[in-house]
């Protein structure tokens, strides 16, 4: 199997949040008790229930009000430094799909994954597991495109083979594709007219210098039955 | 037993881990995936979504009885499998715990609701439409004129039925002699 | 729709005014993107506040509340006086070179009124609102279109005033924007241009709702864009099955079909049939109501089976009458129910108590009941009404019902979608507990009832006794009801008129153009007639061919009527019969066939120019599109009036402020004020993508919820600054009829206007929520205890978006 990608194209996202809702439908995700923060943009933030949300981001440009609609959701780096921080193989990179996904039964919560990713994206559940985008892997490896992508009524976001997308973009006329080569190239590629800040996208991700080191340290103190403290982590990777 | 990992601890062990990477030890794990997909054997049914009037085709799959997934029909030539939102929450539509699961009465003055029978329910709705129709029915109208209606029971509903009960419903309000039916599209 | 939603992409030109597809009909938007994407099409947005859909526009204008028709008059005189109107299409087409009787008076000559009008009935006397008619009784014509006197004439006139410095004046919108509008739309004047309108409740809520769309029809009549792929008129319906309800004559003035609800003067059949069956002299009409009388009497025998007769009037008494001056529309409805006329009430699938204008005086009206049948899927704020706000179940008399039914996925049936595409939908899973569907419900009713009346006798009981009625016992069987709207013979015709073929009694008919009226014919509704023959059940079918690649797909489910796809197709043809945009042909006739190509023609007769040709408007009399339209409440042409509620005056006709037929209530609940400074904002109300309707079906789906959770009002950033509101602030608005709290949020899409020299504030509300769910309240209430109950004079629908209101900031 090739690596997939999912192309989301802003200007094509009409904001329905059709998307949010198949993801929780597929996923058996319960909803948020939510309220309304001054916006439309609910639930104000990525969970554990929450795997994809759309942003609502409201500027005016040359006097003329605009409405842009982007999805925040993990990115599936091609080098994954949540894979990498993981210390109990959690987190890990489907190497047919290059999809990142994870194991709950797993998880031990140390959220070393969210500290490590540089889009800010892994969340945890109430029991503390982590839950964010696996690109439905279930679906991809059962020949059907993820939930998200199937659903969504104006193509906005398109999966397939990663290479084939970002060609079809191309095509398209397409200048700039955030995470076509971005830290060596993401399997979520946003086709974009304007630059990322317009959409307000990590202009220039990094990861974390230390990731490696931090990994392996992590397993050690698995295996040693130490516990992992997570203000412990965010400070080694400053 | 609690044991706090200090700062120190913290960095001793990063010198060791340093180590061990330079070891070669394989730091990504690859494990296959496996897990079944959830709509396997489902029964498959199709149907039309019920919110909008795009009229959307929708892909219900069950098993046992119960809704286990929904999805937009790709064959759909309006949506080709696509949804909206609301389309794709049809599955919470079909597994709701606040809906509705035995008629509900509340008696006059009363300041509650009480489970009854349909038989129990249905035999008084209609006794109380026969009691309304026999005293208010029109014969004919203040000029004289032959109308043969009741003003005094009224009906709304609905564009949420189906064409045949659409159907079916007109024409029981309509022999009972009713003028007052209205419903969505009035307003 | 003229047309339906896949064609949305084959349109040149996208104007979505009055409606807002990205939000309430999300799926319409990958037809509309369609066609910007591979025809280049443009996408223009027209309203008040900056939308979703405005979010993917070439150009978005915003205008106020309400303004509509000045906008679209503006068009109109644009198109006249820049001559970009498509002249063929219009002088062989349409009623514009029709000459009008001299004694007809525009609002032009009577400062904003038409001939007739009385202004103590506040009603038009109609009589000088004809055409001249020639010696044999045809309407005269100047096909120069110079005649003072011809349509085209009178519009020019009528529209005179609407310069770019009147629109700007009273939308708000600046001129440049406003041209650049106007230009776009013209454009498609050209025969090889197409432009398309997408329209809903933004429209039709108005005092003056229909002649909106009758602004647009005119202007797609002078554009040559009615019948075409990629044109036409289309309602983006509000819900799945509001067609089909409608089509069923789920309304007082309708029986199924569009058949008239006949009225107290209409004594005998005979009278019926004369009053509703037009005439016509015009030799090349097919004027299609002349069939009129076939449709009714199938219909009785429909409903009366046997006991239908020729001798017994067919059982025309036993359909309940209409006083002929009076409306029994949904304003009446609760206006009798709230002076305590109305005993009993069945609100099956509905929830007036948040989705009726001033709700406040429904759910009064509620109060007054005996009694009250909800059937619903969940408990709703109107069969709890009372134990809603401000009620004392102690003193409340009603006794109430509460009946589950069935979901959309629990039963078996049709649904029609706003493209008029019946489509078969199966039962996935039984309904739960011991919900019932709808159709088993009325059923039970029915039989428990007329078992009432059988061994009780009673008033009037033959019309239920002898009511043809066998769909099943307990289990209703919904295909025996389709095919008795399809229609069946009753008798055996050994040489059927039509094709002098044999038919057997109870075979069904293959269309409506075999239903006869001497009864040997039933036909529940024949529009839907073909939808169900002896070769299945056309509603089921899959099949996915596309013979044009316009889209039109005639063997995926069944369209209303006769499965013709576009609507007045005969109108996308030159009078040879050749498509006037030959990319895009909806039908095309094959002169050597002597046949028509592509979608089902409006009418198998050649083409006009040939012989034994017909005019493409085939349902009026006249058999051309209609721009003078005489048969309306409010005036044959569409004319700028004030919403009801308006803080500002009418700058076109100072002297006729507001529609002057426009329908208002008198009782205390029914306040309508106007230029208040207690309410000195625009208020209007809307639906978001994330629920539907009064929220019943969206506020109980947890998903959606999350995402919409709580009622909020958009306002712009100088009054919210103005107020001391920032987004996420909780305040109140009030309106003359109630108040509701709301959670702010500020936003640039929303902009104050400079109306008439004076600053315009808009604040807009969605109608999705209710105090009964979320269970908490947390929700908040419907934005309907704000709203009027002042009503289109044609329609009665209610004028919900637009109406004054003020706002402040909550003070806790």
């Amino acid at each position: 199997m090739a690596r997939k990608g999912l192309l989301i194209t802003p200007d094509l996202c009409i904001g329905c949040r059709a998307c949010q809702v198949a993801c929780k439908s597929w996923n058996d995700l319960p909803a948020e008790k939510t309220k309304n923060n001054g916006t439309h943009e609910n639930p104000p933030d990525l969970t554990g229930y929450t795997y994809n949300k759309i942003r609502f981001i409201e500027k005016v440009v040359n006097g003329e009000v605009r409405w842009i609609f982007v999805s925040q959701r993990c990115r599936h780096c091609g080098e994954p430094a949540c894979v990498q921080v993981c210390p109990v193989g959690a987190m890990q990179k489907d190497l047919d799909t290059g999809i990142v996904f994870y194991d709950k039964n797993v998880c031990i919560g140390c959220q070393a994954c969210r500290s490590a990713c540089p889009f800010d994206v892994p969340r945890y559940d109430k029991q503390g597991k982590i839950g964010k985008c696996h690109m439905c892997i279930d679906r991809v490896k059962a020949g059907l495109v993820p939930a998200c992508a199937k659903t969504c009524p104006t193509g906005a976001i398109r999966f397939g083979d990663r290479d084939e997308l970002i060609e079809k973009a191309k095509a398209e006329g397409f200048k700039i594709l955030h995470g076509e080569k971005e830290l060596g190239g993401l399997g979520v590629v946003f086709a974009l007219s304007q630059p990322p800040s317009y959409y307000e996208l990590v202009e220039n991700p990094q990861k974390p210098e230390k990731v490696v080191a931090l990994g392996e340290m992590l397993k050690i103190l698995v295996a040693k039955g130490l516990p992992i403290e997570n203000s412990i982590i965010k400070e080694f990777l400053s | 037993m609690s044991m706090k990992l200090t700062r120190r601890d913290f960095l001793k062990l990063s010198i060791g881990s340093l180590v061990l990477s330079s070891l070669g030890i394989n730091l990504e794990p690859v494990k296959a995936y496996a897990k079944e997909l959830k709509i396997k054997e489902a029964k498959e049914t199709t149907t039309i979504c019920p919110y909008c009037s795009v009229g959307c085709g929708i892909i219900v799959y069950s098993k046992g009885g119960k809704v286990v997934n929904t999805e937009g029909d790709p064959d759909h030539p309006i949506n080709e499998g696509s949804l909206c939102p609301k389309g794709a929450s049809l599955y919470q539509l079909a597994n709701n715990p606040y809906r509705v699961l035995k008629p509900l009465y509340r008696a006059p003055y009363s300041d509650k609701w009480k489970e009854v029978s349909w038989d129990w329910a249905l035999d008084r709705i209609a006794k109380l439409v026969k009691q309304t129709r026999d005293k208010y029915f029109m014969v004919k109208n203040e000029k004289g004129q032959v109308v043969n209606r009741v003003e005094a029971i009224a009906h709304v509903g609905s564009a949420a039925l189906d064409n045949e009960e659409c159907y079916i419903l007109q024409k029981f309000l309509r022999a009972l002699g009713l003028v007052y039916i209205e419903h969505q599209a009035r307003i | 729709m003229t047309n339906h939603y896949i064609d949305l992409k084959n349109a040149d030109v996208i104007l979505v005014m009055g409606g807002n597809p990205a939000e309430n009909h999300p799926v319409a938007m990958k037809w509309i993107l369609r066609a910007k994407k591979e025809r280049g099409a443009k996408l223009i947005v027209v309203d008040p506040k900056f939308t979703r859909t405005a979010s993917k526009a070439d150009l978005y204008v915003q205008i106020r509340p309400g303004s509509d028709i000045a906008f679209l008059g503006g068009l109109i005189k644009y198109i006249i006086d820049n001559e970009l109107y498509f002249k063929d299409y219009v002088v062989n087409y349409t009623d514009l070179p029709y000459l009008v009787d001299p004694n007809f008076k525009d609002t032009e000559d009577l400062e904003g009124v038409f001939s007739g009008y009385d202004p103590m009935k506040r009603k038009y006397d109609k009589a000088t609102w004809k055409y001249q008619l020639d010696e044999n009784g045809v309407p005269k014509k100047d096909p120069t279109l110079k005649d003072p006197n011809c349509v085209f004439q009178l519009l020019k006139k009528h529209y005179s005033r609407y310069t770019l410095d009147m629109v700007s004046e009273i939308t708000g919108a600046p001129k440049e924007k406003i041209l650049e509008a106007y230009k776009i739309i013209a454009e498609t004047g050209k025969p090889n241009k197409v432009a398309t309108e997408c329209y809903a409740m933004g429209w039709t809520q108005h005092t003056v709702g229909v002649q909106n769309i009758r602004a647009f029809s005119i202007i797609q009549l002078l554009l040559g864009n009615i019948g075409m792929a990629g044109g036409g008129v289309n309602a983006l319906r509000g819900e799945s099955n509001v067609q089909g309800s409608t089509d069923m004559g789920l309304l007082f003035h309708t029986l199924p079909g569009y058949l008239p609800t006949p009225k107290a003067g209409d004594v005998d059949l005979k009278t019926y049939c004369e009053k509703y069956t037009p005439k016509t002299k015009e030799p090349k009409s097919l004027n299609w109501w002349k069939n009129r009388p076939k449709y009714i009497v199938s219909l009785l025998k429909a409903f009366w089976g046997d006991h239908a007769t020729k001798e017994n009037d067919f059982c025309y008494s036993y359909l309940p009458k209409l006083d002929d001056d009076k409306t029994y529309s949904w304003y009446d409805l609760f206006d009798a129910m709230y002076r305590g006329k109305i005993k009993g009430f069945f609100a099956w699938g509905q929830n007036p108590a948040c989705s009726s204008a001033n709700a406040n005086k429904v759910r009064k009206a509620l109060a007054k009941l005996d009694w009250l049948v909800c059937v619903n899927l969940w408990d709703t704020e109107t069969s709890s009404f009372w134990k809603g706000p401000g009620m004392n179940p102690k003193k409340i008399k009603t006794e109430v019902f509460l009946l589950p039914c069935a979901a959309s996925v629990e039963k078996e049936g049709s649904i029609t979608n706003s493209g008029r595409w019946a489509q078969w939908r199966y039962k996935a899973v039984n309904p739960p507990g011991e919900a019932k569907p709808d159709a088993e419900i009325i059923n039970e009713l029915y039989k428990r009832i007329k078992a009432l009346y059988e061994k009780e006798g009673g008033a009037f009981p033959d019309p239920i006794l002898k009511l043809n009625w066998n769909y099943g016992d307990k289990h209703v069987d919904t295909k025996l009801i389709a095919k008795e709207y399809n229609g069946y013979f009753t008798a055996d015709v050994p040489e059927h008129p039509v094709d002098k073929k044999a038919y057997k009694k109870g075979q069904q008919v293959p269309s409506f153009v075999f239903l006869l009226d001497d009864g040997r014919t039933a036909c529940g509704n024949w529009i839907y007639s073909s939808s169900f023959t002896d070769a299945g059940n056309m509603m089921a079918r899959r099949g996915k061919e596309d013979p044009t690649g316009l889209g039109l797909y005639p063997n995926w489910t069944w369209c209303w009527p006769v499965n013709r796809r576009i609507l007045y197709n005969r109108a996308s043809v030159d009078p040879m019969g050749n498509p006037w945009d030959p990319t895009r042909p909806v039908i095309k006739w094959d002169p050597q066939a002597k046949k028509w190509i592509g979608d089902v023609p409006d009418g198998p007769q050649p083409p006009l120019a040939m012989e034994g040709g017909v005019l493409p408007f085939i349902m009026k009399p006249t058999g051309v599109g209609t721009v003078f339209g005489a048969g309306l409440a409010d005036g044959p042409f569409p004319t700028y009036y004030e919403p009801v509620e308006s803080p500002f005056d009418n700058p076109l006709y100072p002297k006729v402020r507001h529609n002057p037929v426009a329908k208002l209530y008198a009782t205390p609940e029914d306040i309508y004020v106007a230029k208040d400074p207690r309410y000195p904002y625009v208020g209007t109300t809307y639906r978001v993508t994330e629920h539907w309707q009064t929220g019943v079906m969206t506020r109980h789906t947890d998903w959606l919820l999350e995402l919409e959770p709580q009622v909020f009002v958009e306002m712009d950033k100088e009054l919210a600054k103005k107020k001391g509101i920032k987004s996420g602030d909780k305040v109140i608005i009030t309106s003359p009829r109630g108040k509701i709290w709301a959670i702010a949020i500020v936003t640039d899409r929303i902009k104050p206007l400079v109306i008439q020299g004076k600053k315009c504030h808009i604040i807009g509300i969605p109608w999705h929520y209710g105090w009964r769910w979320p269970e908490d309240g947390s929700g908040g209430d419907s934005a309907n205890l704000l709203t009027p109950s002042a009503v289109d004079p044609n329609t009665f629908i209610q004028e919900a978006k637009c109406f004054v209101v003020n706002i402040e900031k909550a003070t806790k």
